[in-house]
């Protein structure tokens, strides 16, 4: 039945998730068995799913089908072209190095609590979220979104005797469903100005491109359609303000969870807003590139700023989603201002740089978040306040989580700094625009560019420093030990992945040249007359980048030093800490999380709200400089929650409560309220 | 013959940059001691430092990890490479064409990160508040030389080093707002970046006001000797990409081996006078309290931005 042709592929993976989902209730009562059948069934499929992206986008091939299933009248409309295999393929490759990696992390969850739900709920999140991508009309993009949505709500609430992991998962389902009705809406909008179309077809997506591209939809409202679209898709993805979710949902799930929702699923309403903007609507007005591109810059900053100054591994590695959704928006926001303005090349390298952005965030921030698991499992810690020297127990990790903190920091060979490089081109290269709004936001757009990135270095050099450097801050680190072995080859393939995508950029370029190709009609020359050794987005003489001759040659400079300074045999002797001679340094004098982030509370202390009170603990009569010890407190919130959530929130926990006074559980008053609405509805039809 | 002479520039400027280094660091201690009134130990003290670093054994405090060890190649490794890349006598250089601005400004920014690692890595109270320091230092610094060499880059159409200061030589001099505003801030920059006064004091190992001292205290023996020497260089390489970027006079063209002598010479008198300039900013400010840092960094930053922004809307 299903053809091998790369839809057909990813309807094989799916196929395949769906029926590992469906099997493990079966297994339940033989774990072991369930978790090898689960992940090593769902790193194959992934690896199907990949093979189907890949050569989707590979081929510039755009397959189509129709699945004969669902309501009648309504049939499933599937298709996958380079935009979709794009993100496919993003998708999947998480899936696979997520996979492995669950094979050891699970693990422990085995024989401590079921692992049932985790293996159902596992396998539905990554059917849902290729279903999403797959997807041809409005009906079945719906439903596969809330079977994601639904998926990793069950997901988040794993450890649910945890008050905290369900009110996270709470939260979580709200502000999805918030979205979601948004995302309805725009659809409706869309297909609302639809014509001539039978039944449901102007559900279809085919249909709201034809209206689109006919200029049936009027610019008021194709804007309304966006502006519906940005902020539903916006909600998932984690733009501030409406990030509020993703700190809480993401600590609170399983690590290997934690890593696909942030590296995959906060791609998928990327997808979302780039199928709509670009491919639905076309994009027609200058401003809602202005749009994307400022609330690129908001999460960008304050996502970096809230993430310095966590001190729970996760939460920060959530804080630094927003961040890197916000980098992308900033390339996205570009490309689709070149766009409305017809520059095709530009429009192109922008949007080449944005989905770069996407596929390496997924790579590293998979990779931090399978570091952190590890640290979880080994140390049983999440708290950076009481880790350190962890080095030394974990060599594997420290590496490994090493090339993460490197790439995320955008430094090079690796291969944040690729994509960041793409980012400050098309920069660059952005011509006077028509616009002086625009030429004042460009210029301050690179400049929050610029500050974001050296701020995430900072951020990472606090990660990793406090977390495996230095000594243990806590009161012993006997019971710490390295991950096991399906962990450690699954960040191993992360950082490969990362550090490859670092050095052969071109490759990557050419690879996914077909996606802009296909949406603003622009390529990249990515390949100069040099060959692969260099990227050259426009022309040699504007800009060049040779990633490997940059890695080769940091990498010959430090062997010759090397080789030049062990020419000698000089002796190596170990000794106690220097310190210029202070003594008794304890492991509490080390700066940790809250110390090395305080000159950053100073400085940008405004934008935050802030508590922080020293007691003095002990004789009450001794003088206040003369205290036995100090009790300090420092409480850093994130001001949306409160300005913007907590009212909302209040706002609808009152309103139920008041409509809640017309369920009084009597089916005689039930039936009176449908027989009421039957004869309103009849009255007005 | 034709092939092999950028080749044959490039590694007569690698050379120049490893051993002239020191050299300019010896013009701006002996200048110093001389406006100071006191006696200089010679423009090639800086030599013998290293020579005596270089000859002596490695005491390794007992938890330092192989990043510790690992820090001082990686920053010696990336101080040269980026020497490499810019344009400091010829433009003709194989080298400027892999990695350009934003790369140059990245190869800096790996030294930084993995010296504030090593700060760490001991689990000192110093070496933590040097990495904090350094970092903060860092994160105004580093974006705003991104967005002054920009403003450059703009003016040039191009991000590649050699093209950048190759069509800065053929322009006639004109007076652009946005190069002043962008000169300015780099300028300051240089001075925060090289951790020099009033950001930071080199010679000086007191508690409340050291940062990148601070950072390498732990360090010993040739470790020592190769992060001295990297922190030459970047004095050197900031020294000349600010000259190469704003003043290029005397670079040699491309193909034009005839020039390099008077290109040598005119980078000789243009570095003397920067170290001129820095003795003299040196002796006449103190240094300031480390939270006037942000606002001497919020400065640059906005100057940065300013020069970017005027090209925008003037130019």
């Amino acid at each position: 039945m299903l053809n091998l042709d790369p839809l057909g592929l990813v309807a094989l993976s799916v196929l395949v998730f769906l029926a590992l989902a469906s099997l493990a209730p079966f297994l339940a009562s033989r774990q072991k068995t369930l978790l090898a059948m689960t992940f090593l069934g769902s790193a194959l499929a992934s690896l199907i799913a990949l093979s189907g992206g890949f050569l989707s986008v590979y081929q510039a091939s755009t397959t189509s089908m129709i699945m004969p299933v669902g309501l009648p009248d309504l049939p499933f409309y599937l298709r996958l072209d380079p935009l979709s295999g794009f993100f496919a393929a993003v998708v999947a490759l998480l899936g696979f190095l997520v996979s492995i990696y669950s094979l050891g992390y699970v693990k422990s969850f085995v024989g401590v609590r079921s692992i049932t739900p985790l293996a159902v709920f596992y396998n539905l999140f990554l059917a849902g979220m290729l279903l999403v991508l797959v997807a041809d009309d409005a009906y079945s993009f719906m439903v596969s979104w809330e079977l994601m949505a639904a998926a990793s709500f069950f997901l988040v609430a794993f450890e649910d005797e945890n008050a905290k992991a369900r009110k996270a998962a709470f939260i979580y389902i709200l502000i999805a469903h918030i979205g979601a009705i948004l995302i309805l809406l725009s659809f409706g909008v869309m297909s609302g100005s639809a014509s001539g179309f039978e039944s449901f077809g102007s559900y279809t997506f085919s249909s709201m491109r034809m209206n689109a591209a006919s200029g049936h939809i009027t610019p008021a409202w194709a804007a309304a359609a966006f502006l519906l679209a940005l902020f539903g898709f916006g909600a998932k993805a984690g733009i501030i303000p409406l990030h509020v979710w993703l700190p809480e949902a993401h600590p609170a799930a399983p690590s290997n969870v934690s890593a696909l929702m942030s590296g995959a699923m906060l791609k998928i309403a990327v997808y979302g807003i780039i199928r709509v903007s670009f491919d639905l609507l076309g994009v027609t007005q200058w401003w809602w590139g202005g749009l994307v591109l400022v609330i690129g810059l908001v999460s960008a900053l304050i996502g970096i700023l809230f993430a310095l100054l966590q001190v729970d591994l996760k939460r920060l590695l959530a804080y630094s989603s927003v961040e890197n959704i916000g980098v992308i928006l900033i390339s996205l926001g570009l490309s689709m201002i070149f766009a409305s303005f017809k520059m095709g090349a530009l429009a192109a390298l922008a949007m080449i740089a944005a989905l770069y952005h996407i596929l390496n965030h997924a790579v590293f921030k998979g990779l931090l978040f399978m570091g952190a698991g590890s640290i979880l499992h080994g140390a049983r810690e999440r708290n950076m306040e009481r880790m350190g020297g962890l080095i030394h127990k974990m060599p594997w990790t420290a590496p490994l989580f090493l090339v993460g903190c490197l790439s995320i920091s955008s430094l090079p060979p690796f291969s944040g700094f690729a994509s960041e490089w793409l980012a400050f081109q098309s920069f660059l290269l952005s011509p006077s625009l028509p616009s002086p709004i625009l030429n004042l936001l460009i210029p301050l757009g690179a400049a929050v560019l610029a500050l974001t990135a050296a701020l995430a270095a900072r951020c990472f050099v606090k990660v990793f420093g406090v977390t495996f450097l230095g000594a243990w801050r806590g009161p012993s680190n006997a019971h710490v030990h390295e991950a096991g072995f399906f962990m450690k080859a699954s960040m191993t393939g992360a950082a490969i992945a990362s550090l490859a995508l670092g050095i052969f950029p071109a490759f990557v370029i050419v690879w996914m040249d077909s996606v802009p190709s296909m949406l603003v009609s622009g390529t990249v020359q990515a390949e100069s007359p040099f060959g692969w050794l260099w990227i050259t987005p426009v022309a040699p003489e504007r800009a060049s980048y040779s990633a490997p001759v940059v890695f080769l040659g940091i990498l010959s400079f430090v062997a010759l030093a090397y080789l030049l300074l062990h020419a000698r045999k000089t002796a190596i002797r170990r000794g106690p800490i220097w310190d210029c001679g202070f003594e008794k340094l304890t492991n509490r004098m080390q700066y940790n999380s809250t110390s090395f982030a305080m000159p950053l509370r100073r400085i940008f202390g405004f934008l935050f709200s802030i508590k922080e009170t020293t007691r003095a603990h002990g004789n009450p009569n001794a003088s206040p400089m003369f205290q036995e010890r100090y009790i300090y407190n420092l409480k850093v919130r994130d001001m949306f929650w409160y300005s913007l959530y907590k009212p909302v929130s209040d706002l609808s926990f009152w309103a139920s409560k008041k409509v809640g006074r017309l369920q009084h559980g009597r089916i005689q008053i039930y039936l009176l309220y449908s027989f009421i609405t039957l004869i309103v509805l009849l009255m007005f039809s | 013959m034709k092939n092999l002479y950028p080749i044959l520039i490039e590694a007569l400027q690698v050379l120049i940059v490893l051993v002239a280094s020191p050299v300019l660091v010896g013009w701006v201690r002996a200048l110093k001691c001389r406006a100071q009134g006191r006696r200089s130990a010679g423009v090639f003290q800086p030599y013998r430092d290293l020579r005596k670093l270089f000859m002596k054994d490695i005491v390794l405090a007992e938890n330092a990890s192989w990043v510790f060890r690992f820090t001082p190649y990686v920053v010696f490794g990336s101080t040269l490479l980026a020497g490499a890349i810019i344009p400091i006598i010829s433009v003709d250089l194989p080298l400027a064409a892999t990695a350009d601005i934003i790369a140059l400004v990245a190869l800096f920014a790996i030294a930084r990160f993995f010296t504030a690692l090593a700060g760490m890595d001991v689990g000192t109270a110093f070496g933590g508040m040097g990495s904090s320091r350094e970092m903060m230092v860092a994160s105004l610094a580093e974006p705003a030389m991104l967005m002054s060499v920009f403003t450059v880059s703009l003016a040039s159409h191009s991000t590649s080093l050699s093209f950048m200061a190759h069509s800065l030589l053929e322009t006639s001099v004109v007076l652009r707002p946005s190069l002043a505003f962008a000169l300015i801030a780099f300028a300051l920059i240089a001075i925060a970046e090289n951790g020099r006064i009033p950001v930071d004091n080199p010679s000086t190992h007191l508690e409340l006001t050291m940062i990148h001292e601070a950072m390498i205290l732990e360090y010993s023996g040739r470790h020592l000797a190769l992060i001295e020497w990297a922190s030459m260089m970047k004095l050197f390489l900031f020294s000349s990409l600010g000259v190469s970027l704003f003043f290029p006079w005397g670079i040699a063209g491309p193909s034009d081996p005839l020039m390099l002598p008077l290109a040598f010479v005119a980078l000789a008198c243009k570095l003397a006078l920067v170290g001129a300039a820095i003795v003299l900013i040196e002796t006449r400010l103190a240094k300031m309290r480390i939270f006037r840092v942000p606002e001497f960094l919020g400065a640059a930053f906005l100057l940065s931005t300013l020069g970017m922004l005027s090209f925008f809307m003037l130019e």
